[in-house]
């Protein structure tokens, strides 16, 4: 006999009052208005979100550094990033996020070296702004490839005051290449999310107006076309963006720009010419797409590239953006991987239905994977975002199910109680999360970095998604865990 | 082509198919590249002399550099005492790199908790935000003690920590003899053993000031320091219990950091009791096995206890004579025959060895303490230290580096290089090639593209499992040392005759 729904519903109700008895007071009134039972038909998920985390209750976001340095900016291939302040930062985002290109690192790309101007004591006391003009200029010697500099600064830099915008534009003149400063202390603001916001803001200010300038020039080298857009928001983390990309092209549009991963200088000064931006990851890019839409007239959508329900419906709904050509080549492109979705799902369905899914991540996966998961007939039970705004959470509730635990900036605390209380088969979050609970013999995927593997989106994707999680599930490992003389 | 389900392709096959090969050669007509002949150009320059100094002209800009911040040590130390949580004071998101870092390398859980300062506390202080956490983590978390240091945005304000929690005391956030030790940990300055050494003395000092001396109680205080091979803290635990000698690890973060798995998530698993470290100043004597990152830890220790502090380095077999006849002496024990005959094991192993070692051209790098036992272990084994870079280093441990390397025949070829980064390694490596490379896990980027064999030795290490459960001390270090050394050169000397009927005359199956 199975419980009726409504039941488990109040089950959970009753696990997140109990989880949240812990903590004193105030703690405990801040926390209950970051954590919800879903109930169908609502359009929001019932979180406050994009709030303070509370002092030592151990949050797992990051910082606006970490938004600016490590998502939106690291990964633009052929520009130095530099983390400007102490050395810390730097090196520990230093090749982290498996942000995929093609280029002779060190030679004429650079995403995964560490570049930092290392403060020393005399450097928050005397200022540091010339030991970053002087260090722009070694920069630009030892690496005359490089078509510019961010400077990506971290606490250190906004509260002794320097004044980098005025060093870097001094530097632009002085290199000949274009120098962005990016306020993203890692003070400001409440998680990554500002940081994204922030050096979209930068793209604004300091990419864009070189892009009007040298395309009134003529001087882009670039014919536009009538199916040009750029592919938005994907961090190419073990190749997604390549995955994803292959669709678009096979559909017969032109991808002009891949912004960040893989991505350009000269990708991102082309992307205010083309017909339709297409952005995968809204959290970290809708800035961008905004200012494109309201100064270009560039319109934008956001699209689903997990599993093949969504990836059909997401090309479909490109290409009514474009005329019956694109279209017709559309349903060909859905057609011709149906085959091969089919047999993912034929083999890898029976392995892992029922299974239940806990999920904890960033920016749009903690909706837009639940209907890969769906497809292999794995239910997600409760989901929730590090950083999410309040948009996040309203667009979930298209992806979710009655009575699915909602929690927002989720502590270790609750995370480890929600898990042991509900106990799913399969947790999904990231690596600090990860062996809290293999620990508990609960089968664990990273979801920030594809736990090494990748890619998942497109349909090549699924299928590496689908097998990865198979092999998570179904290792046999976990039947070791229980020494057999223990009852 | 489609994705074969018998074989379903990752990104180490797929992106090799033609389609996505087309389509890369495809985006580059977007990306603005440098003509190939530039590109190769300049990629050839970067390796030259001209190029290596202009490299070392640098002042300003550190590229790829071996070292990490304060707090990062800071958290490591307290991890390995009872029940302890890690507390650091200021930008939360410094403690979610810290954690990714450590576990990263670990592969095991590592809880610590931020006060999540932001723009408010920038102006005001981060006063009420360092009460509210510790009431919060003390509630949730249970610790039996909680280890404050700060990241730099604390340190530029001004914060006062010990003025801090008291007001947190007085408060009732905590209860007022809850052990509270802090340490400021500010990244701008040193690197993370610097941070190891401030919070594991703040440890020591908080936990002996109600004890103090009250006799010896004929124990040997150990500092790992900043000793990322766990196997290393049970070979001296082993080492100690041969020697029938009552051991006191300041601090061992053994079991928290190789925990085993039972099915249950325990947060402070191991650790030095509070109570057995409270007793430290009554120790026979304190060693450090690593005396650059425990200086400050030493004086207080030496001060307060008026008990010798000895350092040692048990790397290799004379680094581990050394430290057992150190022992021995001490403690009027005899060195075990257990002992005798490991070592006897090692010494045949490196006869064995030798003649692939011997002559070899090596480029190390890692912290000042990390880098003298390596040296001394090259050296013994008749390879040649050519570049030693220590991006943390101090004018001390250049001077003991060089007086080592003097000493022997081995070490005539040799340069210290302190406070250089990875990217001056690289030019170094260009112009005076070597055999071999030792460092962490970011030495592979120097392998790939001067293709010298890399023995990943060091922290952190991501890309290769479970080398942190191996010790590297004691003559059954020694052997894992020198099973990683030849195995890796006698894997290269296979990759170097691979190719048939060039150069696959010397693919010796008998080596």
């Amino acid at each position: 006999m199975t419980t009726p729904k409504s039941a488990l519903k109040e089950e959970t109700r009753k696990v997140v009052a109990e989880v949240l008895e812990t903590y004193p007071e105030k703690a405990r009134q801040k926390r209950a208005k970051h954590l919800n039972v879903y109930d169908e038909g609502k359009t929001d998920c019932g979180v406050k979100s994009n709030i303070k985390s509370i002092p030592g209750v151990m949050t797992t976001r990051g910082c606006a550094y970490a938004g600016s340095k490590g998502v939106v900016w690291g990964p633009v291939k052929d520009m130095i990033h530099l983390s400007h302040g102490p050395v810390g930062c730097g090196y520990y985002s230093w090749s982290g996020r498996r942000n995929y290109y093609v280029g002779t690192t060190g030679v004429d790309t650079f995403v995964t070296m560490q570049f930092t101007s290392d403060f020393q004591e005399r450097d928050v006391v005397f200022g540091g702004d010339k030991k970053l003009a002087k260090l722009l200029v070694e920069a630009s010697e030892l690496f005359p490839l490089a078509k510019g500099i961010t400077i990506q600064s971290e606490c250190p830099i906004g509260l002794i005051g320097d004044d980098i915008e005025a060093v870097a534009k001094k530097a632009t003149k002085e290199i000949g290449k274009a120098v962005v400063p990016v306020r993203c202390e890692g003070f400001r603001g409440v998680s990554q999310s500002l940081g994204h916001h922030i050096a979209n803001d930068t793209v604004r200010d300091w990419v864009l107006p070189i892009a009007d300038k040298r395309a009134k020039e003529g001087s882009l080298n670039f014919e536009p076309g009538p199916y040009d857009v750029a592919l938005i928001g994907d961090y190419n983390i073990g190749g997604d963006a390549w995955s994803s990309r292959i669709l678009l092209e096979e559909m017969g549009l032109r991808v002009v720009t891949q912004f960040s991963g893989d991505g350009t200088w000269n990708e991102m000064l082309l992307a205010p010419r083309v017909k339709l931006n297409l952005i995968h990851c809204y959290r970290s890019m809708n800035y961008i797409c905004r200012h494109m839409e309201e100064a270009y007239g560039i319109p934008w959508l956001e699209f689903n590239f997990f599993g093949p329900t969504q990836i059909a419906k997401s090309l479909r709904a490109i290409a009514q953006r474009f005329d019956e050509t694109i279209q017709a080549k559309a349903e060909q492109v859905i057609a011709k991987y149906q085959p091969q979705s089919e047999a993912v799902i034929a083999k890898y369905r029976p392995r892992l239905e029922g299974k239940r899914v806990m999920l904890m991540v960033g920016g749009l996966r903690p909706r837009h994977v639940i209907p890969a998961f769906r497809e292999l007939g794995m239910e997600v039970i409760a989901t929730g975002y590090e950083f999410g705004h309040g948009d996040d959470y309203k667009r979930t509730t298209q992806y979710i199910d009655d009575g699915t635990l909602i929690y927002d900036d989720v502590s270790g605390y609750e995370f480890e109680e929600f898990a042991k209380r509900l106990k799913p088969d399969l947790i999904a979050s990231g690596i600090k999360e990860k062996y809290v609970f293999q620990k508990m013999a609960l089968p664990f995927r990273q979801m920030h970095s594809w736990d090494y593997s990748g890619p998942y989106h497109g349909y090549d994707g699924f299928a590496v998604f689908a097998r990865d999680m198979d092999l998570a599930l179904n290792s046999p490992t976990w039947t070791l865990v229980k020494a057999p003389w223990k009852s | 082509m489609p994705q074969d389900i018998q074989g379903i392709k990752d990104h180490a096959r797929l992106f090799q198919d033609p389609e996505y090969q087309a389509l890369l050669q495809c985006k580059q007509t977007f990306e603005d590249r440098p003509p190939l002949e530039e590109v190769a150009r300049v990629a050839e320059w970067t390796k030259s002399w001209e190029y290596r100094e202009k490299n070392f002209q640098r002042e300003a800009l550190t590229i790829n550099p071996a070292k990490a911040c304060q707090p990062l040590g800071a958290i490591f130390a307290a991890a390995g005492f009872e029940g302890t949580l890690p507390f650091v004071h200021g930008s939360q998101g410094c403690v979610a790199y810290f954690r990714t870092h450590l576990t990263r390398h670990f592969k095991e859980p590592f809880s610590a908790v931020s006060t999540s300062m932001t723009e408010d506390a920038a102006v005001f202080g981060g006063l009420k935000n360092l009460i509210e956490g510790l009431e919060n983590a003390y509630t949730l978390y249970k610790p039996k003690m909680i280890a404050v240091c700060t990241t730099c945005m604390a340190e530029v304000i001004g914060d006062d920590l010990g003025a801090f929690i008291t007001t947190a005391r007085n408060e009732g956030a905590i209860p007022r003899d809850f052990p509270v030790p802090y340490a400021h940990t500010p990244s701008f300055v040193g690197s993370h053993i610097t941070g190891y050494d401030n919070m594991l003395k703040a440890i020591l000092s908080t936990l002996t000031e109600p004890v103090g001396r009250t006799g010896s109680n004929g124990h040997i205080n150990v500092i790992p320091g900043f000793d990322t091979y766990m196997g290393n803290l049970r070979e001296i635990k082993r080492i100690f219990g041969l020697f029938g000698i009552p051991l006191t690890l300041l601090a061992d973060n053994s079991d928290y950091l190789d925990s085993p798995n039972d099915g249950t998530f325990r947060m402070y698993p191991g650790g030095t009791p509070l109570e057995v470290a409270a007793q430290c100043l009554n120790a026979e004597a304190t060693f450090s096995f690593q005396r650059y990152t425990t200086p400050k830890t030493l004086e207080f220790l030496a001060e307060a206890s008026g008990r010798p502090t000895l350092t040692a380095r048990p790397v290799g077999i004379r680094g581990t004579d050394e430290f057992l006849m150190q022992l021995s002496r001490l403690t009027g024990r005899p060195i075990p025959p257990e002992l005798e005959i490991e070592r006897g094991r090692a010494v045949d192993a490196f006869t064995d060895s030798q003649a692939w070692i011997h002559g070899k051209r090596v480029a190390l790098y890692g912290d000042p303490d990390l880098a003298m036992g390596l040296l001394s272990l090259l050296l013994e084994l008749g390879a040649e230290p050519v570049h030693v870079v220590v991006t943390n280093s101090n004018e001390e441990f250049e001077t003991e580096a060089r007086a080592l390397l003097a000493s022997s025949p081995y070490g005539q070829g040799a340069t210290v290089w302190g406070g250089k980064d990875l990217w001056h390694l690289r030019s170094l490596m260009f112009t005076e090639p070597v055999d071999l490379l030792i460092g962490n896990s970011y030495g592979k980027y120097l392998w790939r593209d001067t293709g010298t064999p890399l023995v990943r030795i060091g922290y952190p290490i991501f890309d290769r499992h479970h080398l942190h459960r191996y010790p590297t001390y004691g003559y059954v270090g020694a052997l894992n040392l020198l099973n990683w050394l030849v195995n890796t050169l006698l894997d290269e000397a296979d990759r170097r005759s691979i190719t048939p009927s060039k150069t696959d005359f010397s693919f010796d199956l008998i080596r």
